[in-house]
């Protein structure tokens, strides 16, 4: 077994037994179901309005799971273990970040779909939302993991993360807002595709290099 | 693997004229020694002497404000050694066999959980979570590392430090071993660890 593939089971399964998996997708949904009843019964308004809101509840949740991604293994001292794998560390960053987008991700994807609905927006955009959002949480988190990792060392780094990456976010959530609109939909697919690949490609290289400070 | 030992290659530890520091304090300066295979290097000193701190720049973790560590005869020195630090990498939620596996990943070697296990008498913990090992437990499962992945170098920073007295003797014996087998320890300590040292450092003097 890879040093890859070992840490990401490792995170996948911390993640699920440790009641992290469900929470993010329960916050998701909370918030975008609170939505409708902030609105009022006005229905033009909220098809006006609601759908994009999916974007904002997803980018709130993923930031309230980042806090602890790498807190965690700088207190216990994993990360002076990881240090010592012949796996990259840069690596080791992407597998769990790998994890993340498998545990808290995917499910915030999947659960985009009821969301979705639930704030008017057209049925048959629904599944153009959902690819929308897989490829919007693959953004956050590539950026998220630099965060987590310059926050790392601090305690109740939460709101410092929030600031260093929320500028990060504005792209993924300018398109992914055209997606739930029905506006230009493949072009910004494509965009948001990109900007998922860029995140994944760069997020492990520097917050890697932010870890490695931390570990002094 | 060939030769006499375990070990590929068999490679040396040489520190020269290493000065450290955390923030503006100097807490190493100029130090040097050799460390030849089969050594066991003890380091002594009082608290906030500079064990630890001496023991994490030889595991690349810190960077020397001056001087060398070089590791003679090994390809990739973080490949060469092992760190046994004050924190044991545990996770709470993880069983003690889960932990094994995880190293032997991430170490890049083959899975042998069952001889660690016995070796460091966790047998019959091997499917508890670690939240609900004793601090002794805890620190066998974190020198269970040493077992699942050879390397030739151990960096060691208070291992006995809640062990009892068995555990205690199946450290002294761990350490024996690797010594036997061209290994090189280098422990941080506050009381002998039971072999008999190859030579001893003082820091902080």
């Amino acid at each position: 077994m890879s040093a890859f593939v070992a840490t990401f089971k490792r995170d996948v399964a911390l993640m699920w037994t440790g009641g992290g998996a469900l929470a993010p997708v329960g916050y998701f949904l909370g918030a975008t179901m609170l939505v409708p009843l902030a609105m009022g019964p006005d229905r033009a308004l909220l098809e006006a309005a609601g759908p994009p809101l999916v974007w904002i509840a997803a980018a709130l949740a993923v930031l309230a799971t980042l806090e602890r991604l790498f807190q965690a293994d700088l207190e216990d001292g994993s990360l002076e273990q990881m240090l010592l794998s012949p796996a990259p560390l840069e690596m080791l960053v992407l597998a769990k970040g790998l994890a993340m987008w498998c545990v808290v991700g995917l499910p915030i994807a999947l659960a985009g779909a009821p969301a979705a609905i639930a704030l008017q927006a057209p049925i048959e955009l629904v599944p153009a939302i959902v690819l929308s959002l897989a490829l919007g949480m693959a953004a956050f988190i590539g950026v998220g993991l630099v965060g987590a990792a310059l926050t790392a060392g601090v305690k109740r780094g939460g709101v410092l993360i929030a600031l260093i990456v929320l500028p990060f976010f504005a792209p993924p959530i300018i398109f992914g807002s055209a997606v739930a609109v029905g506006d230009a939909v493949a072009a910004a697919l494509s965009i948001l595709a990109g900007c998922a690949l860029g995140a994944t490609a760069l997020g492990p290289i520097a917050a890697a290099g932010a870890l490695r400070l931390q570990a002094e | 693997m060939s030769g006499s030992g375990p070990f590929q290659d068999k490679p040396s530890l040489r520190v020269e004229s290493l000065t450290l520091k955390r923030g503006e304090r100097i807490l190493v300066r100029d130090l040097s020694f050799v460390a030849a295979p089969g050594a066991f290097v003890e380091v002594r000193g009082g608290n906030g002497a500079g064990k630890t701190t001496l023991l994490r720049a030889l595991a690349g973790f810190l960077k020397p404000s001056a001087g060398r560590i070089v590791f003679d005869g090994a390809e990739e020195p973080s490949l060469t050694m092992h760190y046994v630090g004050h924190l044991n990498a545990l996770k709470g939620g993880a069983s003690v066999r889960a932990h094994l596996r995880y190293w032997a990943g991430l170490f890049g070697v083959a899975e042998r959980d069952d001889e660690a296990l016995s070796r460091l008498s966790l047998a019959a913990q091997a499917d508890l979570p670690a939240r609900v090992l004793s601090q002794g437990q805890a620190r066998r499962l974190a020198l269970s590392r040493l077992v699942i992945a050879k390397r030739p170098v151990w960096l060691l920073d208070e291992p006995a430090a809640a062990l009892d007295a068995q555990g205690r003797a199946v450290l002294a014996a761990l350490i024996e071993a690797h010594r036997a087998d061209g290994g090189v320890v280098v422990a941080a300590v506050h009381e002998a660890l039971g072999p008999a040292p190859s030579q001893t450092l003082t820091v902080g003097v």
